[in-house]
C-alpha cells in the first residue's frame, strides 16, 4: 500500500463525511464489508460515524445492536474469522470496560494463538476524548491502552482527508484496527468548531497506509509530537509562536500502532527539542513511548529536557474550568514550547 | 446483501441428514467417546511423566495449565454428532472432548498441546487456545467469552445463505456471566442458527452449583429469551435426541436453543488439583458414563468383547499416533517468539 500520489480532484468535506465516504466506498467495493454498532442505523451514529449509510445500503448491511457489547464485539470477530469484514462501533472509548475481554483477549489474539492460521480482518471504530464536560466516563482517550495490548492496530486520524484515507486501510487491513475518533475533530454542528475539521479530501479512493506519521508543519527550533484534535492546538500555537522567530515542527501521528517511530527520530535529530502533546493520561502511556523512542536511540540528540503536555494522572473533570485545566489545551502547550527554546 | 461466493457449505438437503438412534450412529457414539476418553487418558500420561520431583506445573513437554474432561464425553460426542466439519464449535477451557468429537486433527491438535511448530497454532496457543480453521473448531480460556464469537459465525454462516451452525459451548458457572446473556438475547433476537450447549459439572472449579446458581435448570433461563431450554442427564443418546432438535431448528433458521447437559467432571478443573473440596470424590468413577454404555450396548447385542478390543485398538493407534507425532515435531525457534501478533 502507498499514500496515493496521483494528483486528485478534492471539494470540502468535513471528517465525519470523509470517514463515512471511506466506509462507503469500501462497502461497494467489498460485499464483505458491513457496519453493526448502537444507534449507527437510522441515528447515524452519535457522532456521525455513519451518516447516510442506512438509507444507501439497508438494515442488512447497516445494523443496530442491543446494547450489547460484548456480544456484538464477539459477532464482529467470529464474522471476521469466516472471512467478513466486519466494522463495529463501540459509541465511547470509555465503554471499552463492558467488553474488553473481547477486544484484547480475542480479537487481538486469535491470529497470534492460531500461528497465523486464523485472521480477524475487522475494524472497532470509538468516539474518544473530552472538553465539553461530558465528564469522567465519556471524555477519555484511551488510546495508550489499547495500543499498549499486542494484536490491534491504533489509528488516531486529524483531519478530513487522513480520516478517509486511514479508515480505507483500516478496512482492508488483514489484522484487527482499533479506529478512534476524536469527538473534536469531527466537525459536529453541535460542538465546538475548528477550522481543520473540514478541508480538502480527494474524491474516488483514497488510501493512508497505516504507520506513516505526517509532518503536518516543517520547523526547526523544537517539535511537537501530537495526535488527533491535539494536532490542531499545536498548529493553533505554532501559528501564533512564528512571529516571535520560534519555529515549531508538528508531528502528527496518525497512528500509534504501528508507530512511525523513524519520523520521530527523523525530526528530533533535526530540532534536539521535544515537546508531547497527548490528550491520554500522561503516565505509562503515549507521551512516555514518543520520549523512550528518542532516549531508546541516543539520548544525545536531545539538547533540553522534553517537555510532556497530558493529562495528569486525574480523572476528566466535569466543571469548564476544571476539565480546561487538565486537558493539553493551547496554553499549555505554549508554555511548553517557550520552555523548550 | 449481496455475498462473494459461498464457499463449500451443506445444502439444505442436509438439514434433514438422519437422526434416527440407529446401530450406526449408536457405535458411531460410543467409538467418539472411547475416542475422547483414550485421548484424555495419554494426555494425563504425558502430563504428568516428567513434572516431578514433586509436581512443578511448569515443567515437562507438556507445561501449563491441563484441564481435562473425562466424563463430559457423552456431551461432545452427542452434540458433534450432527454436526459436519462446515459447522462451528467454539469450546471451553477444558475442550478436547469437542476438539476429537468435531474432527479436530489429532496430530496437529496434540503438536500444539506440546507446544510444537506442527502444532495448530505453531505452539503460540497451547490446549486453552485451539484454532482449527479446517473444521471451524475453537476455543477461549475465558469463562462464557466463547458464546460472542460464535454469534458471528452463525451470523457469516446465514449472510452466505447455508445451512451451517455454530454451537457454542460453556460450563454452567458460565451462565452466570453477562457474556451468556448478552449472547441468547441477541442470538434470539436475530434469529441466528446457534445452538448454546452448557456443560452442567456441577463445580465451578471448587464452588458447587448450589452456591453459586439461583435455580436448578440452566435451561429455565431460556424462556428469558423466548427459545427453547432443555436439560438432559449425562446419557450421551438423551444428549444425542436433544441436540437434534436444536440443530434442527438452527438449520431451519427458526433460531437458537439452549441444551444444558447434567455432566460429570471425573478428574480435577485442572491436574494437581487434589479436590479436598469435593465430598463425592469417592463415588466418581461410579458414574463413569463410557463403561454404562458400553454395558447397554452389549446387552443389546451391538458390543461383544471382540469389538470393544477392536474399537479400543483403533483409538489407542491413533492417539498414539498423534503422541509420537507431537513428540517427534520441532519445537518453535524462540528467535520467531514474536511472529504471529499480525497478519
Amino acid at each position: 500500500m502507498t499514500m496515493t500520489e496521483a494528483p486528485q480532484a478534492t471539494r470540502r468535506l468535513s471528517t465525519s463525511k470523509a470517514m463515512v465516504e471511506a466506509i462507503a466506498q469500501e462497502m461497494e467495493r467489498d460485499p464483505s464489508v458491513f457496519y453493526l454498532g448502537e444507534d449507527v442505523g437510522a441515528y447515524g451514529g452519535i457522532f456521525s460515524s455513519t451518516t447516510g449509510l442506512l438509507d444507501r445500503f439497508g438494515p442488512e448491511r447497516i445494523i443496530d445492536t442491543p446494547i450489547s457489547e460484548t456480544a456484538f464485539i464477539g459477532l464482529g470477530i467470529g464474522a471476521a474469522v469466516e472471512g467478513m469484514r466486519p466494522i463495529v462501533e463501540v459509541m465511547f472509548t470509555d465503554f471499552m470496560g463492558v467488553c474488553l475481554d473481547q477486544l484484547y483477549n480475542h480479537m487481538a489474539k486469535i491470529h497470534f494463538e492460531s500461528g497465523g492460521n486464523v485472521k480477524v480482518p475487522m475494524v472497532v471504530t470509538m468516539a474518544a476524548g473530552g472538553g465539553y464536560s461530558d465528564g469522567a466516563q465519556h471524555s477519555q482517550c484511551l488510546w495508550g491502552t489499547f495500543a499498549h495490548l499486542p494484536g490491534m492496530k491504533v489509528v488516531v486520524p486529524s483531519n478530513p482527508a487522513d480520516a478517509k484515507g486511514l479508515m480505507t486501510s483500516a478496512i482492508r487491513d488483514d489484522s484487527p484496527v482499533v479506529y478512534i475518533f476524536h469527538k473534536g475533530i469531527m466537525g459536529l454542528a453541535w460542538m465546538a468548531k475548528n477550522p481543520r475539521n473540514v478541508d480538502e479530501v480527494p474524491e474516488g479512493e483514497h488510501v493512508v497506509p497505516l504507520g506513516k506519521a505526517n509532518v503536518v508543519r516543517t520547523g526547526s527550533d523544537v517539535t511537537v509530537v501530537t495526535l488527533s484534535l491535539s494536532v490542531h492546538h499545536a498548529l493553533d500555537v505554532a501559528e501564533k509562536l512564528a512571529p516571535e522567530g520560534i519555529d515549531v515542527e508538528v508531528l502528527d501521528l496518525r497512528s500509534l500502532v504501528p508507530l512511525d517511530r523513524e519520523a520521530i527520530l527523523e525530526s528530533v535529530g533535526k530540532t534536539g527539542r521535544l515537546v508531547v502533546v497527548d490528550e491520554d493520561y500522561q503516565s505509562f502511556g503515549v507521551s512516555g513511548e514518543v520520549v523512550a523512542t528518542i532516549t531508546d536511540h541516543d539520548p544525545g540528540m536531545l539538547r533540553v529536557p522534553v517537555k510532556r503536555v497530558a493529562v495528569p494522572d486525574v480523572p476528566i473533570p466535569y466543571a469548564h474550568d476544571l476539565e480546561y485545566a487538565v486537558l493539553p489545551r493551547h496554553d499549555r502547550i505554549e508554555a511548553a514550547i517557550r520552555a523548550s527554546v | 446483501m449481496t455475498t462473494e461466493a459461498a464457499p463449500q457449505t451443506s445444502t439444505p438437503e442436509d438439514v434433514a441428514r438422519p437422526e434416527a438412534l440407529t446401530p450406526e450412529v449408536r457405535l458411531k457414539l460410543y467409538e467418539t467417546m472411547v475416542l475422547s476418553r483414550t485421548y484424555e487418558e495419554a494426555i494425563l500420561r504425558e502430563y504428568h511423566a516428567d513434572k516431578g520431583p514433586g509436581f512443578d506445573i511448569g515443567k515437562g513437554l507438556v507445561p501449563g495449565e491441563m484441564h481435562l474432561s473425562a466424563g463430559q464425553e457423552p456431551v461432545a460426542a452427542g452434540v458433534c454428532a450432527h454436526l459436519s466439519t462446515d459447522d462451528a464449535v467454539t469450546a471451553t477451557h477444558r475442550p478436547h472432548h469437542f476438539a476429537v468429537a468435531h474432527g479436530v486433527d489429532l496430530k496437529k491438535m496434540t503438536a500444539e498441546i506440546f507446544g510444537r511448530e506442527t502444532g495448530l497454532g505453531k505452539g503460540r496457543g497451547g490446549h486453552m487456545h485451539l484454532f482449527d480453521p479446517d473444521t471451524h473448531f475453537s476455543c477461549s480460556g475465558i469463562i462464557a467469552e466463547g458464546y460472542p464469537p460464535a454469534l458471528g459465525q452463525a451470523f457469516a454462516f446465514k449472510r452466505r445463505g447455508t445451512t451451517d451452525i455454530a454451537v457454542a459451548v460453556t460450563g454452567e458457572g458460565a451462565a452466570n456471566q453477562g457474556a451468556f446473556h448478552e449472547s441468547l438475547n441477541l442470538a434470539a433476537s436475530w434469529k441466528l442458527p446457534v445452538v448454546f450447549v452448557v456443560e452442567d459439572n456441577e463445580w465451578g472449579i471448587s464452588v458447587p452449583r448450589s452456591a453459586s446458581t439461583a435455580i436448578a435448570s440452566n435451561a429455565d433461563r431460556a424462556a428469558a429469551y423466548g427459545i427453547p431450554g432443555e436439560r438432559v442427564e449425562n446419557d450421551v443418546e438423551a444428549v444425542y435426541d436433544a441436540a437434534a432438535r436444536a440443530v434442527r431448528r438452527a438449520r431451519a433458521g427458526e433460531g437458537p436453543s439452549l441444551l444444558e447437559v447434567h455432566t460429570l467432571r471425573m478428574w480435577g478443573h485442572f491436574e494437581g488439583d487434589a479436590q479436598g473440596y469435593r465430598p463425592e470424590l469417592a463415588d466418581v468413577n461410579k458414574h463413569d458414563p463410557i463403561p454404562a454404555y458400553e454395558q447397554r450396548l452389549r446387552d443389546e447385542g451391538l458390543l461383544d468383547d471382540d469389538k470393544v478390543d477392536e474399537v479400543k485398538r483403533l483409538c489407542s493407534s491413533a492417539v498414539e499416533d498423534a503422541v509420537t507425532f507431537a513428540k517427534g515435531s520441532a519445537i518453535p525457534d524462540p528467535s520467531t517468539a514474536t511472529h504471529y501478533v499480525f497478519a
